[in-house]
This record gives structure tokens, C-alpha cells and sequence, in this order.
């Protein structure tokens, strides 16, 4: 009896070691790429800041097709990009552009990503309302997230520490403001790092001294209480441009950022159907509906 | 049956000890394990990505350090007087509830800890945020106490009551009886029920993601943020590429979680063994 049992588990354990190996990670959804086969579930994963937007579009695409079945999820744009190269999503919706790197991991997993600009975001610096400070320059804002701006003094407010809240590093905005205000430097080692948009909102509204940045629509759309969004100087010398619609399609807001969806390869079937919604004229409606700006 | 059981419980732990240190080895030798002894942890950056495990490390130890500083006397005190000194009534009003701190899940304590400890924990000491080592520890005692508590009550239990009845005819008062005698004799009991503590605070994620601020920062100071090794997993494993160096860095993070709760582990079954009289 004993050797019987041994047996098994020496089996169950052989068995399990070779499930582990890495095999075609497919999710056995057809993207389309055979003609004429309607893929009736689509799978979108990526940006947090993204999330609500997408499942905005979700909604809107299933009420019309009934037989499509959408599923959005967020986690950060890493997270979606890495879905996207092992093959768990057909899209990924990206709140920054896919690295070369990933981009290099992609092809070597057969898949091609096609980035398609959807829509355009402004990020919002915020701060706590009782902070009198209203406006800063790029540099300052840049100075405060990097650590050599470290008391609210230095930049024209009272004397108090700056508390730097980020997002984490895998969050799409995390990147792009890593990229373009901090101008490639690292986060300071003192900033606080919170697992999401909400929890930087809610950790703003609580402490006076601290400051954080989320995207335009989560900033302004709820109409959130105890926060103050900060107009921003592209340079010392340049008026303070508070952002909204008008100034991030015109460009006038410095920080602001194409939002993307990405595919594994040339869009087709299902997959096109939904890009092409988001694209046309009642998707571009709902990106200004949820405080985006359209890419029209 | 029974042996077919036990056998599949010891092959999943080495095959988790083998997944880990597969997906892990390529670090060894492409960046180097020296990389892992660096002072800073950051893994994504447009300058330079320092995979430094010690402030992760510090950060575990200075929070777990701090909860058992809390835990161990209201755990201990607590066993002791429902072992030996609570009525029944008492007993069987208290017992009930430890049962139910300890099954409130650990989200929603980290949920508790970001809207009521840490404005509490912020006013008290006047800090400019509520985000840091201090509010974590608090948590993690909360979640710690409840495991310490019924395994030190088990081990006070199990003196055997000739111990306490020689004590007390010798003429020992109550009192001097439990300190001098019933705990003594528990200590095995106790210290592996605080081992027991240790392991599950080390291993908690999702209360000290929320409230810890989670900064790389090698600090001993208990109002600082910090970020534990669990909390980087928990935050970072989502985004990394398949693969990659940052991928590898975090699964080493997992075998130094790994090491030191099994370390732990056998460590209380030892001590246990060894003053073998009691289990």
C-alpha cells in the first residue's frame, strides 16, 4: 500500500514539474486574426489612470453589441504592458509610451505592439487646500519630486517640510513624470510611495504639507474636496497655466500626455471594432465626458 | 493515505523553495549577488537602478521589531490572566472576541490603520503625516496579538496543576505562583507562541502596503516611512517585464522572505521539542 501511495505522489510530482514549463502563455482568445471568426470576449488591462475612461467605453461598446463581452482591468501601465507581451490581454491601455526594452521582450514573444493615441491627459499637481502656495515652475515642481526643494519656504509658502507623494513604479504617470518634470532624475529617497491615484488623493486631503500628482480627470471630475490642483510655469518667466481641456489640447499646460491603447499585432476583428469606437465620434465624446481631452 | 498527505505538503515546499530559486538564479550572473548588499532600492529609473535589498530588509525588521515590542506584554499579560486569573464569564467573553480580531482580514485592518490610526498616530506625535513605521507596527500588534495570545494560553494551560498546587501549599501566594512558577514552566510555550507572532508579522503584505509609505530608506527611526520587503512584492511584481533583472531582484526579495520564516519555523518547533514536556 505504502509503495502504491509513494508512487502517486512521485507521479503528482512529476506531473507538476512538467505543467511548469513555459508553454504557449495564449489565453486561447481569438484576436481576430483569422477572418470571418468573431471573437466574442476582449480583455483590456493596464493603466489605473485609465481604468475609468475604459470602462466607461466598455459599457457604452457591450450596450450596443450585446453579444461582445468586455473585461477591463487596471494595475499601472507596466502591468498592462507586461499582460500584453505574455500574452494575457488582446489590449493594453498605457498611460505612457512602451519602453524599448519592453518593446525588444514583446517581439522575442512573437507579438508586434501597434500603439494607437487615444486620447490626451493633463497631470495635475495637487496640494492641500490650506497650502497658500497656487502656482510653481516646472523647475520647482521638479526640484520638490527630486529632493533638492525640500521646505514649502524655498518656494514661496510657510515654513514646512514638503511631504513628496508618488505613485509607484508601476504606474504609467509615475514614468511620464519621472520623464518630463523631474527630467529623468530619480524620486527622492524621502517621497512617500502609495499604491494608488486614490490613496495619493486621500493622503493630500489629510496632511498640509504634502504634495502629489494624479491625472487630470481623477483630480477635477469628482469634484474632490481638500485639494487644490496648481497652476504650472513651463518656465520662471512664463504666466501659470491652470490645467483643463482647452489648455492641454492646445498645448499650453506643460505637462500633459497622449494616452494610449496598444495591440499584440495589426488591430483586427473584435479588437478593431472596439478601437475604432473609441476613435470615432461617441468614444471621443465619453473621453470628454470623463475629463479627458479628445485626440480629434 | 495519510503518508501520501504528509509527503505532498514537504514536495510543494521544495518545489516552491525550486520555482523561487529557478526564476531567481539568472541574477546571480548577470548583474551579480553583490548588487543585492547596495544601500538603495530603485529598481526603475531613467539614471541608475540599484537592486540594494537592505533597506527592505531594515524596513521588515524595524517594523516587526517595533509590533513584537508592543505585542509580547499585552500578549503575554493577556494569556496570563485568562489563564489563570479571569472567572469563567470572563473567559468566555473574552476568548470569543481574540477569535475575531484574528479573523478580520488584514485589508481591512490596513483600511482601518490608513483612516483612523494614522491621523491618531500623526496627532499624537506630531508628525507632518500618519504614513510611516509607527502605524504599521500598531497594525501589525493588532494582527500578532490574537495568534500570541491563544498559543501562550495553551502553553499556561498545559502546566501541570501539581506544579501550582506544591507551589501554593508551600505557601506562595497567588501571585508569586504564576511568576515564579506556572510562567517559568510555559516559557517554551510562550517564546515559540512569539516566534509564531513573528513569522505572521513578517509575512504581513497588505496592511503595511497601505500604511507604511513604503520608502526605501535604511532608518531605525520608528516615525520614518518605510517599505517592507512583502510591500515591494505585493506593489512591484505586477509591472515587471517577464524576465527581467527587476523580475529576478524581487523573486531573491521572496527567498529572503522565505528563508527567514522557515528559519523561524523550525526554530519554534525546535525550541518546542526541546522542552518537549509540554507538546
Amino acid at each position: 500500500m505504502r509503495k502504491i501511495f509513494f508512487f502517486l505522489t512521485g507521479l503528482l510530482a512529476v506531473a507538476l514539474v512538467g505543467g511548469c514549463g513555459s508553454g504557449d502563455r495564449d489565453t486561447g482568445v481569438d484576436t481576430g486574426s483569422s477572418a470571418g471568426t468573431e471573437a466574442r470576449y476582449l480583455t483590456i488591462k493596464g493603466s489605473d489612470t485609465m481604468v475609468h475612461l475604459v470602462s466607461t467605453w466598455a459599457e457604452d461598446f457591450m450596450a450596443s453589441r450585446p453579444e461582445s463581452e468586455i473585461s477591463v482591468t487596471g494595475g499601472g501601465s507596466g502591468t498592462g504592458i507586461a499582460a500584453l507581451i505574455n500574452g494575457t490581454t488582446d489590449i493594453c491601455a498605457a498611460s505612457r509610451s512602451i519602453k524599448e526594452q519592453e518593446r525588444k521582450l514583446a517581439t522575442d514573444n512573437g507579438k508586434n505592439p501597434v500603439e494607437i493615441a487615444v486620447a490626451r491627459d493633463g497631470i495635475a499637481v495637487i496640494v492641500n487646500q490650506a497650502n497658500p502656495v497656487s502656482e510653481l515652475s516646472i523647475d520647482q515642481i521638479g526640484g520638490i519630486f527630486s529632493g533638492t526643494v525640500t521646505n514649502w519656504q524655498e518656494v514661496g509658502g510657510p515654513d514646512q517640510p514638503i511631504i513628496v507623494l508618488s505613485r509607484e513604479s508601476s504606474s504609467g504617470t509615475f514614468i511620464f513624470f519621472q520623464e518630463h518634470v523631474l527630467n529623468k532624475a530619480d524620486y527622492t529617497q524621502q517621497a512617500r510611495f502609495l499604491p494608488g491615484t486614490s490613496a495619493v488623493v486621500q493622503a493630500v486631503n489629510a496632511d498640509r504639507g504634502a504634495i502629489g500628482y494624479v491625472g487630470l480627470g481623477f483630480a477635477t471630475q469628482k469634484g474632490v474636496g481638500g485639494i487644490k490642483v496648481l497652476s504650472v510655469k513651463p518656465d520662471q518667466a512664463s504666466p501659470a497655466v491652470a490645467p483643463s481641456e482647452e489648455t492641454v489640447r492646445s498645448g499650453t499646460y506643460a505637462i500633459a500626455r497622449p494616452l494610449f491603447l496598444y495591440t499584440s499585432n495589426e488591430p483586427s476583428g473584435l479588437v478593431k471594432e472596439f478601437i475604432d469606437y473609441c476613435l470615432g465620434p461617441d468614444g471621443q465624446e465619453i473621453v470628454r465626458d470623463t475629463g479627458y481631452v479628445s485626440v480629434q | 493515505m495519510l503518508v501520501a498527505a504528509a509527503s505532498t505538503s514537504i514536495l510543494i515546499v521544495f518545489l516552491i523553495f525550486l520555482f523561487l530559486g529557478r526564476e531567481a538564479a539568472p541574477f546571480i550572473s548577470e548583474p551579480g549577488l553583490g548588487r543585492l548588499l547596495d544601500a538603495k532600492w530603485i529598481p526603475v529609473s531613467f539614471q541608475e537602478e540599484h537592486f540594494g535589498l537592505l533597506p527592505l530588509i531594515s524596513g521588515s525588521v524595524l517594523v516587526t521589531v517595533m509590533a513584537m515590542i508592543i505585542t509580547v506584554p499585552f500578549s503575554v499579560l493577556g494569556a496570563i490572566y485568562i489563564a489563570e486569573v479571569a472567572r469563567p464569564l470572563e473567559r468566555e467573553l473574552l476568548k470569543p472576541f481574540i477569535e475575531i480580531l484574528a479573523s478580520i482580514p488584514s485589508v481591512v485592518l490596513g483600511f482601518f490603520g490608513l483612516v483612523v490610526l494614522a491621523p491618531l498616530v500623526k496627532g499624537l506625535f506630531g508628525l507632518q503625516t500618519g504614513l510611516n513605521a509607527m502605524t504599521g507596527a500598531l497594525l501589525l500588534a493588532l494582527m500578532a496579538i490574537p495568534t500570541v495570545i491563544s498559543i501562550s494560553e495553551d502553553a499556561i494551560m498545559s502546566v501541570p496543576s501539581v506544579y501550582k498546587r506544591a507551589s501554593l501549599a508551600l505557601g506562595a501566594s497567588r501571585l508569586q505562583t504564576i511568576w515564579r512558577v506556572v510562567v517559568p514552566a510555559a516559557l517554551p510555550g510562550i517564546i515559540a507562541a512569539v516566534m509564531l507572532g513573528v513569522g505572521r508579522v513578517v509575512g504581513e503584505t497588505m496592511a503595511v502596503l497601505m500604511v507604511t509609505g513604503n520608502s526605501a530608506v535604511i532608518t531605525f527611526s520608528p516615525l520614518h516611512s518605510v517599505r517592507t520587503m512583502t510591500a515591494t512584492i505585493a506593489a512591484e511584481m505586477g509591472e515587471v517585464p517577464f524576465g527581467s533583472i527587476h523580475y529576478q531582484a524581487l523573486f531573491w526579495v521572496g527567498i529572503v522572505l522565505l528563508v527567514v520564516t522557515f528559519l523561524l519555523n523550525v526554530l519554534a518547533q525546535r525550541v518546542l521539542k526541546k522542552y518537549g514536556m509540554m507538546k
